[in-house]
C-alpha cells in the first residue's frame, strides 16, 4: 500500500456555494474545479444523460481516481473536460475551471492550444490509439512541433529522450517502429510519453492499464507513479479497478449513473464507505487468498440514462434502503453532502 | 523506475529478428504471386520504356510525310502502305516502315511510339487532377460533415448523374476543342468518384481511436484531416486511381475519334483512330494498330488495378 504523496490532498476541499458561480476557485492550489457539470447526448431513443451534475476539484500534483461500472460516464467525463464530445452529445450546462480559466468558455483555438500541452490524455487502447502509418518518432515529435513549433530535428532528438524517460528498452530502435510493432505495453508506453511530451499540470488516464495484463500493468502503474512524482503532474485516474486506484490515487470519487455519489480519500473508501453503491463496489472485488463460495454483486443493473429513477439513481438496486424502508430514496434526489472533513455522499442515510 | 521483464525483452527480441512488414512489402508479395497483375506490370512497364525512350526508338519523325523525305519518295513510299518488313519477306527495294504508313504517308509506327507518351500524360494528369480535386472536396466534406458534406456530395451527384462521355463532350465543347480542354474535361468528369471513395474512407477512418488520440494531444483540424485521416484513407483510392487511369485513356481517346481531344498533326492513338476510320476496309492496319496500343494500354491498368485490389485490400483471402 503506498503512501499518498501530497498529505494536502486529505484536507478538505474548499465548499463550495451558489455564490462561487462565474468566479475562478479562491484557493490557488486547485487546479481543476468541475461545477455541476452536464453532458447529454441527444439520441434517437432519447436524451442520455451521461454526465449529470459532477463536481469534482483536483489540486496540484494530486492523483484523484475516478471509479464506477461501465458506462456510469466516467470516460464521458474526460471527454467532456477536454471538450471532445462529438454531435449527437452536448455540454449542457457547468463550468469546468482549469488554473482561472473556464475552459467551457474558451474559443476553439484556444483550447486545441491546451489539448495535449496543458492537459492531455491517455486512452485505453494504446494500440489502436496510435496512428498505424506513421512511425514512433514522427507520432512523438509531432507533439512539439505542435505545441512548441520546434523543427523536426530537434523534434526528432526530444522524441528520442522521451521514449528513455518512459522507459522503452532499445529507444533508437523503437523510434523507427511502426505501432503493429509494438506490444501493448510498449504502446502504452509511447502514448504516455505523448501525453507527457509537454509536460502538462494535468493527465487524464481513461483506464490506462485496462487492455493490458497484469504484469504490464504493474510496471505503466509504476511508471505513471514515477512520472507523476518527477513532474508534479495532477493526474484523473479513470477506471473500474480498485486495486489500481488503491495503488495509485490519494482521493476517489465513485460515479453512478452520471453522478458522483461519494468522494473522499483513499484510506476512508476502503475502511469505512459509506454509499451503499461504494459499499457493494468493495465487497464485490475478490480478495487474494480470500476463499468465498459466490463473489458478492450488486443486484440489479446500471440504470438507462435516458430513463433515470426519479429520487436516488441507486435506489431501485440499494439494499440499504430497503431494509430501512426508506421511501424518500424513491421520490427525490440527494445532493452531494459533506458528512465529515473531506468525505461526501450523496445518499439519504447521512 | 520501471524494469523490463524478461517477458518483454524475449518478446523484443524476437521481434527485432523478423524483417519488418509492412503494408507495402506485404502489397508487393501478393502482387507477385498473381499473374495477371504480372502481366499488367510487364505491359505497363514496356510501356513506360517506350514513353521515356521513344526518340531513340522511333524511326521516323512522327509528324513529317515520307515525300518530304527525298530517298524515301525516291523509292517509291506511297500513302496507306501496308506494314513492309524485310525480315519477313518484304521486297528489298520497297521502304521499310514496320506498321505501314498512314494518309499522309507518315510512319505509323513511329506515331504509335510517340503516341505512347501521350497516353500515359493523358491517364496520369487527369486522374492526378480528379485524385487532387476528389480528396480534397471529399475528405472536407466526410470530415465537416452536416451542409458542407450534403453541398459536395449533392454537387458530385450532380455531376455523376450525366453518361461521363456525354458530359465531357458538352466541356470540351463549351471550352472548345484540344487536347487540354479534353484532360479538363475528363479531369472533372472523374473527381466524383474520388471524392465519393475518399468521403467513405475518411467518415470510417475520423472515429478512430488514433484520431481521437491525436485530437485530445490538440491536433488541428487541417493536420488532422490532411496528415492524419487521409493517409490512413488512401489504400482504395490507389486501387481506384490505377483503374482510373484505364478509364481516363479510353475516354481521351473516344473525345479524340470524335475530333475533340488532340488536333492532327499529334500523334495520339485515339485520333489516328478517327482519322482513318473510313479506311478500315482499305488499310485495315491504320485502325488496327492503334486500337491495339489503346487496347494493350487500357488492359495493363486493369490489370494492375485489379492485382492491387486483391494486394491491399485486408478482407480479401490472405
Amino acid at each position: 500500500m503506498s503512501q499518498p504523496p501530497h498529505s494536502a490532498a486529505l484536507q478538505s476541499p474548499p465548499s463550495e456555494g451558489g455564490d462561487l458561480r462565474g468566479l475562478p476557485p479562491a484557493d490557488p492550489d486547485v487546479l481543476l474545479d468541475i461545477r455541476d457539470l452536464r453532458t447529454y447526448f441527444y439520441t434517437l431513443d432519447g436524451i442520455v444523460k451521461a454526465v449529470d451534475g459532477v463536481d469534482l476539484v483536483v489540486r496540484r500534483g494530486e492523483v484523484v481516481g475516478l471509479v464506477g461500472e461501465s458506462g456510469c460516464g466516467k470516460s464521458v467525463t474526460s471527454l467532456t473536460i477536454m471538450r471532445l464530445i462529438a454531435h449527437p452529445g452536448r455540454i449542457e450546462s457547468g463550468e469546468i475551471w482549469f488554473d482561472n480559466v473556464n475552459l467551457l468558455d474558451l474559443p476553439i483555438k484556444q483550447m486545441t492550444d491546451i489539448r495535449g500541452n496543458r492537459v492531455s490524455m491517455i486512452f485505453q487502447q494504446p494500440t489502436s490509439c496510435l496512428n498505424p502509418v506513421y512511425n514512433t518518432a514522427y507520432q512523438l515529435s509531432e507533439v512539439y512541433r505542435i505545441h512548441d513549433k520546434v523543427s523536426q530535428k530537434v523534434g526528432r532528438k526530444k522524441a528520442l529522450d522521451l521514449l528513455k524517460q518512459v522507459g522503452i528498452p532499445d529507444p533508437e530502435r523503437r523510434l523507427k517502429s511502426f505501432p503493429h510493432e509494438l506490444s501493448g505495453g510498449m504502446a502504452q508506453r509511447v502514448m504516455i510519453g505523448m501525453a507527457i511530451a509537454c509536460v502538462p499540470e494535468l493527465l487524464i488516464a481513461d483506464e490506462p492499464t485496462t487492455a493490458l495484463d497484469v504484469t504490464v500493468q504493474a510496471q505503466i502503474l509504476d511508471l505513471m507513479r514515477d512520472l507523476q512524482a518527477r513532474l508534479g503532474t495532477a493526474i484523473i485516474l479513470i477506471t473500474h479497478d480498485l486495486g489500481v486506484v488503491a495503488e495509485m490515487a490519494s482521493r476517489v470519487a465513485v460515479m453512478y449513473a452520471g453522478q458522483i455519489v461519494e468522494e473522499t480519500d483513499i484510506h476512508t473508501l476502503f475502511r469505512s464507505p459509506k454509499h451503499p453503491y461504494t459499499v457493494g463496489l468493495i465487497g464485490s472485488v475478490p480478495v487474494l487468498g480470500q476463499i468465498k463460495d459466490e463473489l458478492y454483486t450488486i443486484p440489479g443493473n446500471v440504470p438507462s440514462c435516458i430513463d433515470l429513477p426519479e429520487g436516488c439513481r441507486f435506489a431501485p438496486r440499494c439494499r440499504a434502503r430497503l431494509d430501512r424502508d426508506l421511501t424518500v430514496c424513491l421520490e427525490k434526489n440527494r445532493e452531494l453532502r459533506e458528512i465529515a472533513p473531506g468525505h461526501k455522499v450523496r445518499c439519504w442515510l447521512y | 523506475m520501471a524494469s523490463t521483464s524478461t517477458a518483454e525483452i524475449a518478446a523484443l527480441d524476437e521481434a527485432l529478428q523478423r524483417p519488418p512488414s509492412s503494408l507495402w512489402r506485404d502489397a508487393l508479395r501478393h502482387i507477385f504471386r498473381k499473374r495477371s497483375a504480372i502481366v499488367g506490370m510487364v505491359i505497363l512497364g514496356i510501356l513506360v520504356f517506350v514513353a521515356i525512350f521513344h526518340p531513340l526508338l522511333a524511326p521516323f519523325d512522327p509528324t513529317k510525310s515520307m515525300l518530304d523525305v527525298p530517298e524515301q519518295a525516291a523509292a517509291g513510299v506511297h500513302k496507306r502502305m501496308p506494314p513492309c518488313i524485310h525480315l519477313l519477306g518484304c521486297p528489298e527495294d520497297q521502304p521499310q516502315h514496320i506498321l505501314g504508313t498512314d494518309g499522309n504517308v507518315r510512319d505509323l509506327f513511329s506515331r504509335i511510339l510517340y503516341g505512347s507518351k501521350w497516353s500515359l500524360i493523358i491517364g496520369f494528369t487527369t486522374v492526378g487532377f480528379a485524385i487532387v480535386i476528389g480528396t480534397v472536396l471529399g475528405g472536407v466534406g466526410g470530415y465537416m460533415g452536416g451542409w458542407a458534406d450534403n453541398l459536395i456530395m449533392r454537387l458530385m451527384d450532380v455531376l455523376l448523374a450525366f453518361p461521363s462521355l456525354i458530359l465531357a463532350i458538352a466541356i470540351v465543347t463549351v471550352l472548345g476543342p484540344g487536347l487540354i480542354n479534353a484532360l479538363l474535361a475528363i479531369g472533372i468528369v472523374s473527381i466524383p468518384v474520388y471524392a465519393r471513395i475518399v468521403r467513405a474512407s475518411v467518415l470510417s477512418v475520423r472515429e478512430t481511436d488514433y484520431v481521437e488520440a491525436d485530437r485530445a494531444l490538440g491536433v488541428g483540424h487541417f493536420r488532422l484531416l490532411f496528415h492524419r485521416i487521409l493517409p490512413n484513407a488512401l489504400t482504395p483510392l490507389i486501387v481506384a486511381g490505377t483503374l482510373g487511369i484505364a478509364t481516363a485513356i479510353l475516354d481521351a481517346a473516344a473525345l479524340s475519334f470524335l475530333g475533340l481531344g488532340a488536333q492532327p498533326p499529334m500523334p495520339e492513338w485515339g485520333s489516328m483512330l478517327g482519322a482513318e476510320r473510313n479506311q478500315v476496309f482499305s488499310a485495315p492496319h491504320l485502325v488496327f494498330f492503334p486500337g491495339v496500343a489503346i487496347m494493350l494500354t487500357v488492359l495493363s491498368f486493369n490489370l494492375l488495378g485489379d492485382g492491387l485490389r486483391d494486394a491491399l485490400d485486408p478482407r480479401l483471402n490472405r
